[in-house]
């Protein structure tokens, strides 16, 4: 079994943005970048997945720019076999960005396709749906558990109250929750042989898919701040604070 | 101009994040209609048609519906969709697995969890763990979007009178079955509802620990969250988590103890209208956004924070 893992090269996780002086985009200006954490589970699953004899090979793909490569290293070092590289400059929205993956999907078909739930970046949590959407595939997002059964897989899924199982014919879209694995480190001879692992690229406009934006994008601002609050001494005034000043406990 | 609101129902009950998204589809303009799509779930379409300002309310009611799983409810949902210029759902766990597989269809860009509707094409949105909001304009026809709940104040469950039509099921697909459901059963109120939640991080050490927070929560009528480290950690499941990644709250009141205030805990909270950090760590971020911070080791404030309620 074929496994595809598509993943983004986003802001780190400890960086904190702030917008453009001019407030029109986020100012991206030498912070530091590095894989979605969700699509690092998204990897390590599929990576797990072929360790336990399911899979026979694990692809990883982005839609990027040339930078991207640096990521798709990344995964080449925890375990993934070859990557594709689908080269843009420009930032596309997850609908473009699921059109030129199904593309890459349909060439390649694999039996699964496991992807995190959503970027850190963009926060929009779109693209694993859309895809499943344009491929009329089924789908599992937020998963917490997945297993192989046969033309099938049995997905726990992250839900509002609790957990859900479902059952996905396969091929399948699966997008990452949290807790479904914790994923290793690479080593480093691990990094030093993923140097040497296949890594194919190709440019969005080879593909011919509409990438057009939909939206635009008007303003970029800083939130509201909340007014600077105080320390309290105690538990007591605190307790009293929280009775008598804010009115939120009686 | 015309809106379709997604109803989020178990079948039983509308869910409340139904009334938030509402409000958000009163605020774009024109008539709103609410889509029913569940199984044996005609008392929910009742609890719709007496929603303040709901024109109309369609109910598509199979029992191929009776999960709302993706595949089915997005076609569903497809079918009706070139009546309406906007089409909004809740941005819970069942919008956000819903809607985006339904954009796709309709070949739209999505826009996710607008926490401001600045006109009826124009949206405000947190991005980045909400370090930054951005404002974003579609110009897709129609225009599929996700609702921040705690955003938008919920409309009245009551005084509407719409009428009741049926949907025919279209495009039912068997590409996925339910198999079952573990929902955690809790007397206290569900995190996202709730007007005080406390919450536990890294710092209480263990998901044993938890039951001093669940103490106080009784005392208050609270629900009970973490952060994403308290669940990383195996203290806590998953649906506990409070943040970027997890839930996003805005109650009355947030006792935040033993949570350092990581940017992405703060994305899920921050706009709680009084919040209270309890850390041993005088310089943690968390006291940055508290209105009452106590310096005090968690295991000794706690309890007495308890005999104090």
């Amino acid at each position: 079994m074929k496994i595809v893992v598509p993943i983004k090269r986003v802001v780190d996780y400890n960086v904190k943005v702030r917008p453009l002086s001019d407030q029109s985009d986020v100012d991206l200006n030498n912070v530091k970048m590095s894989m979605n954490p969700f699509c690092e589970i998204a990897i390590e699953e599929a990576v797990r997945l072929k360790e336990a004899g399911t899979a026979t090979e694990v692809i990883a793909v982005t839609v990027g720019t040339s930078a991207s490569q640096e990521q798709l290293r990344t995964a080449l070092a925890l375990g993934a076999d070859r990557a594709i590289l689908i080269e843009t400059e420009s930032s596309l929205e997850p609908l473009a960005i699921s059109k030129a993956l199904a593309k890459v999907i349909e060439k390649e078909a694999p039996q699964l396709i496991i992807l995190g739930k959503q970027a850190i970046d963009g926060d929009n949590n779109q693209t694993g749906q859309m895809l499943a959407a344009l491929l009329n595939y089924s789908q599992a997002t937020f998963a917490s558990e997945i297993s192989i059964e046969g033309d099938s897989a049995s997905v726990t899924r992250e839900i509002d109250g609790g957990l859900q199982t479902i059952k996905v014919s396969l091929p399948a879209i699966v997008t990452t929750d949290l807790r479904l694995n914790e994923p290793r480190y690479a080593s480093l001879p691990n990094i030093m042989k993923a140097k040497k692992k296949e890594m194919d690229i190709q440019p969005v406009d080879s593909l011919g898919i509409d990438t057009a934006p939909r939206l635009e994008l008007i303003s970029v601002e800083p939130p509201a701040t909340r007014a600077e609050g105080i320390k309290v001494e105690s538990v007591e005034e605190l307790v009293s604070k929280l009775k008598n000043e804010a009115k939120v406990i009686s | 101009m015309s809106t379709l609101v997604i109803a989020e129902h178990d079948n039983s009950n509308l869910k409340p994040s139904t009334l938030n998204t509402l409000a958000a589809a009163n605020a774009i303009g024109g008539s709103v209609h609410l889509l029913v799509v569940g199984s044996s779930c005609q008392a929910v379409a009742d609890a719709c048609a007496a929603v303040d300002g709901v024109e109309k309310v369609l109910l598509a009611d199979d029992a191929a519906y009776a999960n709302q799983l993706a595949e089915s409810t997005a076609n569903l949902i497809k079918s009706v969709a070139a009546d309406y210029s906007h089409i909004l759902a809740p941005a819970t766990t069942f919008g956000k697995n819903v809607l985006p597989r339904l954009s796709a269809l309709l070949d739209v860009q999505q826009i996710s969890e607008i926490t401001e509707v600045v006109s009826e094409d124009t949206f405000k949105r947190p991005i980045y763990a909400g370090s930054c909001i951005a404002t974003v304009k579609s110009n897709d026809a129609t225009k599929v979007i996700t609702v921040r709940a705690t955003a938008f104040d919920p409309v009245s469950d009551s005084g509407g009178s719409a009428t009741i039509e049926a949907v025919t099921p279209e495009g039912v697909s068997d590409l996925s079955s339910f198999v079952g459901e573990e929902i955690a059963k809790s007397d206290r109120p569900e995190l996202t509802a709730a007007s005080i939640v406390i919450s536990g991080g890294r710092g209480m050490q263990s998901g044993d620990n938890f039951h001093l927070l669940e103490t106080i929560a009784d005392k208050l009528g609270a629900a009970v969250g973490a952060s994403r480290a308290a669940v990383d950690a195996g203290f806590v499941p998953n649906d506990y988590q409070v943040g970027q990644t997890g839930k996003i709250v805005a109650p009355d009141l947030y006792i935040a103890v033993g949570i350092s205030g990581a940017i992405q805990h703060l994305a899920g909270m921050k706009d709680s209208k009084v919040i209270v950090a309890i850390n041993k760590d005088e310089d943690a971020p968390i006291f940055q956004v508290a209105d009452y911070g106590l310096v005090a080791d968690l295991f000794d404030a706690l309890p007495e924070l308890s005999d104090n309620l």
